[in-house]
């Protein structure tokens, strides 16, 4: 018998500008992935969402504020809350934030500048749908590109995400001013998870780095086996 | 009825955009101690009383004009 290829929705905002790369690459890692528009009300039926990188919406007034009430953004919600797995990368990571699916908020880096290169990667967690097939303490390498990737949760948040576990990923060095590194997050029931760096951008060795690719092909996983319990 | 939005970032809340302003200010010559940078929002709200617009443009802010993370919020109304 051959395993279901699980179904990937894409969101596309006016704005995003790592749509394709991460149809691409979820593709490359034998998943079915299709664009959803912005405007869209309802899902298809779908195993998983990812929220990609961008600047929707010109990231006007603050990055992810506005698609956060995009129509598609609604329906993210309900998905998420029925225990559907989201995956935010970099400006998803920001929508994500401010629809209230993930804690704390991301803001304009500390140095101020604009930050894109490989960076150290640090899993703290492998036990999520997003992070099976890497190791604990594994450093992956994969690039940033973002000026506002500096996380930040205050004092009592924070110490409630680290008694939960909610930090997945961390920098193996300061990138943005991010409070104790954090580089990646997840909800407490662990169906949601955003980050800045770019798992899509490495999944070729021929781009640099294959380590990305531990990241969606966790995801990929993990909604195929969602697919298999539908089937 | 006009109003305006003042938003701040809180305090206590690094400002990486205040900290370059603060030490161009000092690089011309001036003495400041500190500078913090926020946002104005301008707004012509539809409503026909003060309470009324102030309690629209406060969901507005709680809903989308400020971050309550990061940010504090004033609002100021114009006199009709």
């Amino acid at each position: 018998m051959t395993s279901p290829q699980p179904r990937i929705g894409v969101l596309r905002f006016p704005g995003a500008c790592d749509d394709r790369d991460a149809l691409w690459a979820l593709s490359a890692l034998d998943a079915e992935a299709i664009f959803v528009w912005h405007t869209e009300t309802w899902l298809p039926d779908l195993d998983a969402v990812v929220l990609p990188g961008g600047f929707s919406y010109g990231d006007y007034l603050r990055c992810g504020a506005i698609a956060r009430f995009a129509p598609a953004m609604e329906a993210v919600v309900e998905f998420a809350s029925a225990g559907g797995l989201v995956l935010g990368i970099c400006n998803g990571f920001q929508i994500l934030c401010e629809a209230g699916l993930l804690p704390g908020v991301l803001r304009r880096n500390e140095s101020l500048s604009f930050v894109c290169r490989d960076v150290p990667l640090i899993v703290e967690r492998t036990d999520t749908p997003f992070t099976a097939r890497c190791e604990e303490g594994q450093t992956l390498a994969i690039p940033v590109k973002h000026g506002e990737g500096n996380w930040y949760a205050d004092d009592g948040l924070y110490a409630e995400l680290e008694a939960r576990r909610q930090i997945v990923l961390r920098y193996g060095e300061p990138v943005n001013g991010s409070r104790n590194d954090v580089a990646g997050v997840v909800n407490e029931r662990g169906n949601v998870m955003g980050l800045m760096p770019h798992p899509e951008h490495a999944v070729d060795p021929l781009l640099g780095s294959a380590d990305g690719a531990l990241i969606l092909s966790s995801l990929v996983e993990s909604a195929r086996d969602h697919a298999l319990a539908v089937v | 009825m006009k109003a305006t939005v003042l938003v701040r970032p809180k305090q206590g809340i690094l400002d990486p955009q205040g900290q370059a302003v603060e030490s161009s200010l000092r690089q011309l010559g001036f003495s400041v101690g500190e500078a913090r940078i926020g946002r104005v929002v301008d707004l012509d709200v539809d409503a026909t009383d003060a309470a009324g617009a102030r309690a629209e443009v406060e969901r507005m802010c709680e809903q989308l004009l400020a971050n309550p993370l990061i940010e504090s919020y004033e609002i100021e109304l114009a006199e009709p």
